[in-house]
């Protein structure tokens, strides 16, 4: 098994590596496979993906691919995020040994429950805005 | 070795002098081995490896003893080279029993000898195991297959040439062991069997070897087993005491440089060149790239480098849950490991960790 040039490079200098403080979505998933853990955290504004930061537990390809997907989604709309899938960020990467593809679907997945997580949490009035639901509790 | 590949390339089965003077050669490594392990010299079976000293011990014996029964005794850590071997026994009709171990990873004796059938005709536990470095009782385990005349068979890839070996006193019948674990060339093993031990070959087709291994021989590759042999003859008591004391000096340094880290194996009853700890919420394969960037070569028994995506089977017997087998490494000393050697892993090693955990979900709640 090898990993490209581009993983290693991510791998060694990941980008986004934290958390985000009061953040508009956030995508938490374990990878039934093998045990690795991520955590994704957005921002967004007016419907965009201002910023994205992660923290995961696993081997290169989860570290890399989990700084790869921060840096896809930012400045994507929502629709757009949402269309960004574990085979983009593996390509992105200049691909992934067969047996870590899996862990390019824990990047994707943590992905999609940030955004539903933020989707969640806004309400879609008739002006077409979306506005904060209040938080209960 | 290198002459045989080239000025003395003669085929050791082939009358002529160019022949016999490859025979010479491999008789006198075939002297060497047999010497250094307490054998006679045509009780020594030399095969390509390790892995197939193992398949031939444990098929040959299966089958030749057949007539008398059909169950095996082994443990939960051997090699896969023994395990996967069972497990195509017991497709076979075999069946195998899988002794488990206490949580250093020792075999108790006792148990062993509880597993015992009528219809036990061999029993196969390794020397040391090869992850976590534990030795096993192999002398004891060996007496009570002795008084129930049971061929016993251990793999000892691990040890020859890094513990003394005397296959006497260690009760055995059978016992593998490979070149390249200590300093030889690879691609080329050992099977002893001993005098009088029915075992079918596993490869057919030629008188080599006392028709116990047909095919021609490397006779580069056992020139260099006999080589590494004598070298190690040299070296080993000198080796055990310097590497017991690296060892314990990486065991300590790991252990109180880093938070969260345990020993995995046994503390006095392992191998002098291992060392396998884990440490908690970093995750091996990521701990293996970075010291691999920083020159520092290990292995991990993480389920994201194996390729059935399991963890170890070995850190799994031995009571490890999937999480801190994710998170082990294991470290093998060596003859040219120096003190150095040790200091700058205790160096870099923390700071790996301490990247990573900064990078890990879960560290971050376990301080909280």
């Amino acid at each position: 098994m090898e990993y490209s040039e581009k993983v290693m490079e991510h791998f060694r200098n990941p980008r986004n590596v934290g958390e985000i403080e009061n953040p508009d979505g956030v995508g938490k998933v374990g990878n039934p496979v093998c045990g690795d853990i991520m955590e994704l955290y957005i921002k967004v504004k007016d419907g965009v993906v201002t910023d994205a930061k992660f923290k995961t537990f696993g081997c290169g390809a989860a570290i890399a691919t989990s700084s790869m997907v921060t840096e896809l989604v930012k400045n994507k709309t929502i629709d757009e995020a949402l269309k960004i899938s574990n085979r983009a960020v593996a390509d992105a990467l200049g691909g992934l040994p067969p047996i870590k593809m899996h862990c390019s679907l824990l990047a994707e997945e943590a992905l999609k429950k940030a955004l539903d997580d933020y989707r969640g949490r806004i309400s879609i009035p008739a002006s077409g805005k979306p506005v904060r639901k209040l938080q209960i509790g | 070795m290198l002459p045989f590949f080239s000025k003395m390339y003669g085929n050791p089965s082939s009358l002529h002098a160019f022949g016999q003077e490859a025979k010479h050669a491999i008789e006198e490594a075939r002297y060497i081995v047999a010497q250094f392990i307490g054998a006679q010299q045509e009780e020594i079976v030399f095969t390509s490896g390790g892995t197939e000293s193992n398949n031939t011990a444990i098929k040959g014996v299966a089958y030749a003893r057949r007539d008398k029964g059909n169950h095996i005794i082994t443990s939960k850590i051997e090699h896969h080279a023994v395990l996967e071997t069972c497990h195509f026994l017991e497709k076979q009709g075999f069946e195998v029993a899988y002794i488990p171990v206490d949580e250093f990873g020792v075999i108790d004796p006792a148990d062993v000898k509880k597993a015992i059938t009528e219809k036990t005709i061999l029993i196969s536990i390794m020397h040391a195991n090869n992850e976590i470095g534990t030795i096993q009782p192999i002398a004891e385990i060996g007496k009570i297959a002795r008084e129930w005349g049971i061929y016993f068979h251990t793999d000892a890839v691990q040890t020859l040439g890094h513990l003394p070996i005397d296959v006497s006193e260690l009760n055995v019948d059978l016992l593998s062991a490979s070149g390249h674990k200590l300093y030889g060339p690879k691609g080329v093993g050992i099977l002893y069997v001993k005098k009088g031990i029915r075992m079918l070959p596993f490869m057919h087709g030629g008188d080599q070897e006392q028709r116990r291994r047909a095919s021609t021989h490397n006779v580069p590759g056992i020139v260099g087993f006999g080589k590494a042999v004598e070298l190690a003859k040299e070296e080993m008591a000198r080796e055990i005491e310097q590497l017991t004391l690296l060892r314990g000096k990486l065991i300590k340094g790991v252990l109180d440089k880093i938070e969260y880290a345990r020993l995995n194996g046994h503390p006095k009853e392992r191998l002098p060149n291992n060392v396998n700890v884990s440490i908690s919420y970093a995750e091996g394969e990521s701990m293996l790239l970075n010291l691999d960037m920083e020159g520092i070569a290990c292995s991990t028994g993480s389920a994201c480098t194996s390729s059935s995506l399991e963890p170890s089977h070995v850190l799994a017997a031995i009571g490890l849950s999937n999480e801190l087998a994710h998170g082990s490494l294991r470290f093998s000393l060596g003859r040219l490991t120096s003190e150095e050697d040790v200091g700058y892993v205790l160096e870099v090693l923390p700071r790996i960790v301490r990247k990573l955990r900064a990078m890990s979900p879960l560290y971050r709640k376990e301080v909280k």
